[in-house]
């Protein structure tokens, strides 16, 4: 009895992974196909990478999306990472409301956010571009970044900041040697993430972006609602494998020793 | 207690929060504050806002056109979100129960296509679902169909598209909260003469609930506002409030309309949040990151 | 007393509304090696944090060397602390955990590297410098812990439970490696447990602290056989505590209970016939007499087997309870029986007894 429920436990999540895969698999198998109609396999060829590798207007959108993924993760890692240690620091009424205003891009819908830093920055007068991109992305990697460090503070153990200025640390180089250190896979998780989030973006994109700049999801969304090449296979593979890059880096990030806490064998 | 050196120094900690608190105050409360402001100001002609005050923009939504707006995404997002609870309650619920090694790899397996591109994804489910595609071609080979289905730029292919981009939230939130889980309560019921089913009901649901419930919310608030999907998936058929904002935005440049929708929509999802938190008593969306 | 190193003065501590220390005071020689003994919540903690600097007082003085260090900062303070959980910075090899503290003090590569060698060397864990604190059992951190502390040549080495998370075998062996430590470098070392036994192996002398108070202080000897009150005599040496009125006083007093008379050493205590008074005496000296020897009679209740001794529990007329101990497995009366117990005079003290008055 008890068997074949876990049985069917395995069937069930096997059957959702593949559906899962399933379109992601399609998509690199005909990024592969001669023919330029999906249904057909006219046999194996690279002419679409070919053609991706011509485009030059996506390589721009390409780099846009990096550089704005890299300025808004730095952005919201500094953010982020002292406003979650200050917070642990001081104890301040205003802290929970600011906590609650800064999660609070990654609670509502992407849509409103867009909506309305596209008013308000028409309201400041700021140019629309890379800069506008790189505010609103902030402001929705931030609560990643925040979340993620403040759970790391929340868990590391006390004594390892007493210990350090027991043996002669002031207040800053506790910080510096100690604290940092021990937040650095949080922070860089937290940035990785933010970053896949912020290339993932389109919403929020499509409001504040200008008209000379375009992000690879802004481009490839324009290109899916005007008209389907096999081109977009040929990126999205590629697309795919940088993602499975970036999750290798995360898992390795990931992995860090353990904290201090769970080394004490009580 | 008795002002020390350590107090002192503690002052060089203001100085961390300020980034923080700055940028939020004028990137985020600004902005919204800005849009609430926006939703009772009266349109100009053409682009932009005079500044009369009005309650019209409020008015309009009430509107048969614009209400139908809302019910078909509340309808949407209902729908997907039953779904994605189907799916992913007891996906989460299964995984709790894997060997710590199986756990590790089936949250990679679980990462790879979530934090793969959501456009490459969606992109994925046009070639399975256009006309004669690979599953029409399925379809009528099993011989379950004689002509081919033609799902794209249909409902259900909106459906599809939601489940598939929002599933993993539900997934992990509730995994989350039955990793957390004492299994043993569950045993201990058995013990004490549940069946598999009352057990179930009585003790797993009850201490997975906020898993659930935050998985809930992670997947319905998304859904009323990821336009693109419909965009992408229904054609023009489905029309959303997210695309709905967009359309005044961009399209009829009507800003205060398009304030007075976000607002709405945003009060929707605070009295969720809210009610998230009083029924399960918990401060942080479980599994959020 | 020799050179005097540190200094407790009128200390006191609360947190919130609730007060942890109550105005102590205690005075510690250079190169002795005190302890802290009590149960958890007692404030030994606190004291120790207060020595170190981690703690501030609310009133009170700490004296370092003739130098009020009050106000301090912990970076400021020859005092180096061995934590509970032994804090070693998780991502630093133990070369660089031990090597900290000197790195801060801007001492050269060289001296550092040579520095480290012989503290690995002292803590016996020659070529585990490359190590990570993951990768050593709980043993080796807490070697690596000390040689950290010591590496910055502290005046007074403070050690918070640091034997509390290691299995007995452990304990034992590095009970004696840091006894031996510390005589090796005529250290001072104020030690916190909660385990008598621990307490009186290593010290020089106890000081018994409960409820933010010091009940006794003296050598483990004093407070041993001459524990001051029924608190002590309890804790350190599991005594039995007898209440009674004094019937005849001289070298020894008699009390009066409802069992018949028990006897305890006069040493000092002015006690007037008629007075309710405490004696304490230690279940190993209790002694199973014959019927028409005195003694007190009682009823066996519970014979248990513990720690290769016999416990046998008895009750006594009139209800007060007592554990008498004798080695071997088991002895030839039963539970019910009827008995009668007595003690040599000079085994049993009179305590101050402030818990039963109530009761």
């Amino acid at each position: 009895m008890k068997k074949t429920g876990f049985r069917f436990s395995y069937l069930f999540m096997g059957l959702v992974l593949v559906i899962m895969y399933l379109p992601i698999l399609l998509l690199v198998i005909y990024s592969f196909n001669e023919s330029k109609i999906s249904s057909v396999w006219g046999g194996f060829s690279l002419k679409w990478y070919r053609d991706l590798f011509r485009d030059e207007d996506m390589f721009e959108a390409l780099w846009n999306s990096i550089v704005l993924g890299v300025s808004s993760s730095l952005c919201a890692g500094v953010l982020g990472t002292l406003g979650a240690l200050g917070m642990s620091k001081i104890r301040c009424k205003a802290n929970s409301f600011m906590e609650y205003m800064a999660t609070l891009p990654i609670m509502i819908p992407e849509i409103i956010l867009g909506m309305v830093f596209l008013a308000f920055f028409s309201l400041l007068g700021l140019p629309f571009g890379m800069t506008t991109l790189i505010l609103g992305h902030t402001a929705f990697c931030v609560p990643y970044i925040f979340m993620l460090v403040k759970a790391r503070l929340v868990g590391m153990d006390p004594s390892l900041a007493e210990a350090a200025r027991d043996l002669g640390a002031s207040e800053p180089r506790v910080f510096w040697d100690i604290t940092l250190p021990l937040l650095l896979p949080a922070i860089a998780s937290g940035m990785v993430l933010s970053f896949a989030m912020s290339f993932d973006d389109v919403i929020i994109s499509l409001f504040v972006t200008g008209v000379n700049v375009n992000t690879l999801p802004i481009r490839v969304y324009t290109q899916i609602k005007t008209g389907v090449t096999p081109e977009i296979n040929a990126l999205c593979t590629l697309m795919l494998g940088a993602t499975l890059l970036l999750v290798g880096i995360s898992v390795w990030l990931g992995r860090e020793k353990k904290p201090a806490k769970a080394e004490v064998d009580y | 207690m008795k002002t020390t050196p350590q107090k002192a120094k503690n002052r060089g900690y203001w100085l961390t929060l300020l980034p923080l608190y700055i940028f939020t105050l004028i990137f985020v409360a600004g902005p919204l504050v800005y849009m609430v402001v926006l939703s009772f100001l009266k349109r100009a002609e053409g682009w932009g806002v005079t500044n009369q005050f009005t309650l019209s923009n409020y008015t309009q939504i009430l509107q048969p056109v614009y209400l139908a707006t809302f019910a078909d995404s509340l309808k949407l997002a209902l729908i997907s979100t039953a779904l994605i609870v189907l799916v992913g309650y007891p996906f989460g619920y299964f995984m709790a129960r894997l060997s710590p090694k199986g756990k590790q790899r089936m949250t990679l397996a679980l990462m790879v296509p979530f934090w793969t591109n959501s456009l490459i994804r969606l992109y994925g489910w046009i070639i399975i679902l256009r006309a004669n595609g690979p599953l029409d071609q399925l379809v009528m080979a099993l011989g379950l169909s004689d002509k081919p289905l033609k799902l794209l730029y249909t409902y259900p292919a909106v459906v599809v598209g939601m489940v598939y981009a929002l599933l993993q939230f539900m997934i992990f939130s509730v995994y989350s909260s039955a990793e957390k889980m004492d299994w043993s309560l569950v045993e201990a019921a058995r013990d004490l003469g549940a069946s598999p089913a009352r057990a179930f009901f009585t003790v797993t649901l009850k201490l997975t609930l906020p898993g659930l419930l935050s998985g809930v919310i992670l997947t319905f608030i998304p859904s009323m506002g990821l336009f693109f999907i419909a965009d992408i998936l229904g054609g023009n058929k489905v029309v959303l409030v997210g695309s709905l904002i967009q359309d005044q935005l961009i399209k009829a440049h009507n800003t205060p309309f398009a304030a007075a929708l976000s607002v709405v929509l945003m009060l929707m999802t605070t009295l969720m949040i809210a009610l998230y938190r009083k029924i399960s008593g918990v401060k942080d969306l479980e599994g959020l990151v | 007393m020799s050179e005097q190193i540190l200094k407790l003065e009128q200390v006191a501590k609360s947190f919130g509304d609730t007060p942890v220390l109550k105005d102590i005071d205690l005075e510690i020689a250079r190169g002795e090696f005190i302890t802290l003994l009590g149960s958890s919540g007692c404030g030994k903690t606190t004291t120790l944090r207060i020595i170190a600097g981690l703690e501030s007082p609310d009133a009170g003085r700490v004296v370092l060397n003739g130098a009020d260090v009050t106000n301090l900062p912990p970076e400021k303070r020859s005092v180096n602390t061995v934590f509970q959980n032994y804090a070693l910075f998780p991502h630093m090899t133990v070369a660089a955990n031990i090597g900290y503290g000197l790195r801060l003090r801007r001492k050269s590569r060289e001296e550092i590297d040579k520095k480290v060698t012989e503290l690995l060397q002292l803590v016996q864990l020659e070529g585990f410098g490359g190590r990570m604190p993951s990768e050593l059992s709980g043993g080796q951190r807490q070697r690596v812990a000390i040689a950290r502390a010591l590496a910055v040549e502290p005046q007074v080495l403070l050690l918070d439970e640091p034997l509390g998370a290691l299995d007995l075998q452990l304990r034992r062996q590095m009970q004696f490696e840091l006894k031996r430590l510390q005589k090796q470098l005529g250290l001072t070392f104020i030690y916190i447990t909660h385990d008598q036994e621990e307490a009186l192996n290593m010290s020089d002398r106890i000081a018994v602290m409960r409820d933010g108070r010091f009940e006794q202080i003296g050598t483990p000897g004093q407070v041993y056989d001459h524990p001051r009150t029924a608190y002590v005599a309890r804790f350190v040496g599991s005594a039995n505590i007898l209440r009674g009125t004094v019937k005849q006083t001289g070298d020894s007093v008699c009390i009066q209970t409802p069992a018949g008379c028990a006897w305890a050493m006069a040493e000092g205590h002015t006690a007037a016939v008629g007075q309710t008074v405490s004696l304490a005496v230690r279940s190993e000296h209790l002694q199973f007499v014959n019927e028409d020897q005195e003694g007190l009679a009682a009823v066996i209740r519970e014979k248990t087997f513990s720690g290769g001794m016999l416990r046998i529990i008895l009750e006594l007329e009139g209800g007060q309870t007592l554990v008498a101990s004798r080695h071997g497995i088991d002895m030839d009366a039963q539970p019910g029986q009827r008995v009668r117990v007595a003690w040599d005079p000079q085994q049993a003290v009179l305590v101050e007894d402030d818990e039963e008055a109530g009761k």
